[in-house]
């Protein structure tokens, strides 16, 4: 692990994007569910990505913390390819220790909150610190619970995920990500599995984070939440990119008639 | 709506059906409880055979009950029941080790490991355990010599005679554990394939490495599905030490063969055999009560209650209205 060095992006620029998506291909049983999807996150931007479901929306988010392996074009996050390591000046692809130390740096929130269901919240969220990074018990806690805190549950910390409601499950686990101060956040769907009167405070969560500079890529319907927060919105159809740009252009006034079906479905 | 007075229970009202006056309100049905007169029927002829078979048992008189608390505490059989128990227990420990293991690999991607751990539970769960433990006690009849060294070479590291190496005791235990591996790996990967594919998503997500995940995510989830099918093994253990007495291991039932076989009182030795047997049966699943409890902590579900708690409830019939409703707030 030692000798494992980052492999330096060659298509990035000098004023490079944090996340960089390059003709990304992925197939599941010989369906192409990606067709080369190009995308550009700069740092401190929020980029949420709507389209219908199979669109290939999800599976693009999983690839860029290798949750999924590309079938082909790249993936870096920071100029570091994901899921590709340099060793003796040749590429190698990482094996999983190497992925998972890779993924550190990459927060996600699922869209079933996927909290440890025998960790208290606290115990959720310092988890990873504690084990994986080493972090002394003590302070991993005093962060677990500014955290919490910062999501409104500094009361909760001692609750099981199965005595809390599913906007407050879905906010522990919005700590338990950026318990590992990641520098890009991924979400997929949060608020779609959550009952309408607790989407709410998992927005507002968003926006407070959106607010703070955190760079994030949201999967999401929720086209208020796209039209407030995002910096640019990408419309996804059929795993490619149909249309993308700031969200005043794309859900406003969309150019292509897939997208302006799509939003007249949805609103 | 047919206009009866119902009353709806509000969020702090007792439930409708409490069998306590002194909760009920004023708008409450006053109703006759439902009467379960059959209850009653069965439970009285089961008394009535029950009685009849302990009679029949007690006045026996090819029993000498004499006999019977003569060795119950005999030196000899209560060296059998602490043989037994050591068997039972580190037989149980080590195979759940190699069980965890054999698990991890059958799951594994790794091809080889996959179907090593597959030939692995083929060979030990399709033979006789009986014929296993023959196998190893009468190890010396097909390896004269046990050596440790580079196959096909002269080398060899430590070289032992079989016998010596492996006395009826090491043997026994052997064939025990190796095969309860192959019956407890099957339980524990069910267990693994219990966990929702999300918590090894979530446990990647926040960088925990694969083994990281398998500690402190799966395992530990896994344990809530595993550890009843386990207390079912372990008591299997405790009985099957007594197939142990094919190779003159002197747990609790070759002991109790031995005697009888100078005493001739081979009923009165199995009884005295059985009655320990239904003791440590019944000690064990103490242990299992407090292991589902912990590992079912998060659990929306009430915990089982602790055997004192079971008989707390026996004795105090009648439930309070419980709120172990585990709903989000």
């Amino acid at each position: 692990m030692t000798d494992r060095e980052r492999v330096p992006d060659p298509t990035a620029s000098a004023h490079q994007p944090l996340l960089s998506a390059r003709k990304v291909r992925k197939s599941f049983g010989g369906v192409e569910v990606l067709k080369g999807i190009s995308l550009d996150v700069a740092a401190g931007q929020v980029m949420c990505l709507l389209g219908p479901s199979g669109s290939g929306k999800s599976t693009f988010l999983r690839c860029i913390n290798h949750l999924e392996r590309i079938d082909g074009g790249r993936i870096s996050v920071d100029g570091e390819l994901v899921g590709y390591a340099a060793r003796h000046g040749r590429i190698f692809e990482m094996n999983r220790r190497e992925v998972a130390k890779q993924r550190r740096g990459i927060g996600m929130v699922f869209q079933r909150f996927n909290l440890f269901p025998h960790m208290t919240a606290l115990e959720n969220i310092t988890a990873a610190p504690i084990g994986v990074r080493g972090l002394p018990k003590p302070a991993a806690r005093d962060r677990g619970r500014e955290l919490l805190d910062r999501v409104g549950l500094a009361d909760l910390a001692q609750s099981y995920p199965a005595q809390l409601s599913g906007g407050q499950q879905q906010r522990v686990a919005i700590a338990r990500a950026l318990a590992m101060d990641p520098q890009l956040l991924l979400f997929d769907e949060p608020t779609s599995a959550l009952d309408p009167e607790l989407v709410g405070d998992v927005l507002d969560v968003m926006r407070a984070l959106a607010a703070d500079g955190m760079t994030m890529v949201v999967v999401t319907h929720e086209i208020g939440f796209a039209r407030g927060a995002a910096d640019e919105v990408v419309f996804m159809d059929a795993g490619i990119v149909v249309e993308s740009g700031p969200p005043a252009r794309v859900l406003d006034n969309p150019q292509n008639p897939r997208t302006q079906a799509f939003l007249d479905s949805v609103i | 709506m047919p206009n009866l007075p119902l009353a709806r229970p509000g969020p702090d009202a007792p439930p409708i059906d409490d069998p306590d006056p002194r909760n009920r309100r004023a708008d409450d049905i006053d109703a006759v409880p439902l009467r379960h007169p059959w209850r009653w029927v069965i439970a009285v002829v089961l008394l009535l055979v029950f009685a009849g078979v302990a009679v029949s048992l007690w006045q026996n008189d090819n029993v000498n009950h004499p006999t019977i608390s003569e060795f119950i505490f005999d030196r000899r059989i209560l060296d059998g029941v602490v043989l037994t128990l050591v068997l039972t227990i580190v037989s149980m420990a080590v195979s759940t080790v190699l069980a965890v293991l054999l698990a991890v690999m059958r799951l594994s991607n790794n091809p080889v490991m996959n179907a090593l751990s597959w030939l692995y539970i083929w060979a030990f769960r399709g033979t006789p355990l009986l014929i296993q433990i023959v196998v190893w006690g009468y190890l010396g009849l097909l390896y004269a010599q046990i050596t440790l060294g580079v196959p096909f070479t002269d080398f060899s590291l430590f070289s032992m005679d079989t016998n010596t190496l492996i006395p009826a005791f090491t043997a026994g235990l052997l064939a025990l554990t190796l095969n309860q591996a192959a019956y407890s790996a099957e339980i524990v990967r069910a267990g693994m394939l219990s966990v929702d594919e999300g918590q090894y998503e979530a446990a990647y997500s926040v960088g925990m490495s694969p083994t990281f995940t398998l500690f402190k995510v799966v395992l530990p989830q896994a344990m809530r599905v595993i550890i009843p099918p386990m207390g079912n093994e372990t008591i299997s253990m405790l009985k099957n030490t007594s197939l142990l007495s094919v190779i003159a291991v002197l747990e609790l039932y070759t002991v109790a063969t031995q005697i009888s076989s100078q005493n001739l009182r081979q009923v009165e030795l199995l009884v005295v055999v059985s009655c320990w047997y239904l003791f440590l049966t019944s000690m064990l699943s103490i242990p299992q009560y407090y292991l589902e409890r912990h590992y079912g902590r998060g659990n929306a579900r009430s915990l089982p209650p602790t055997p004192l708690a079971r008989v707390w409830k026996i004795l105090r019939p009648v439930p309070r209205p419980t709120t172990n409703r585990a709903d989000a707030p």
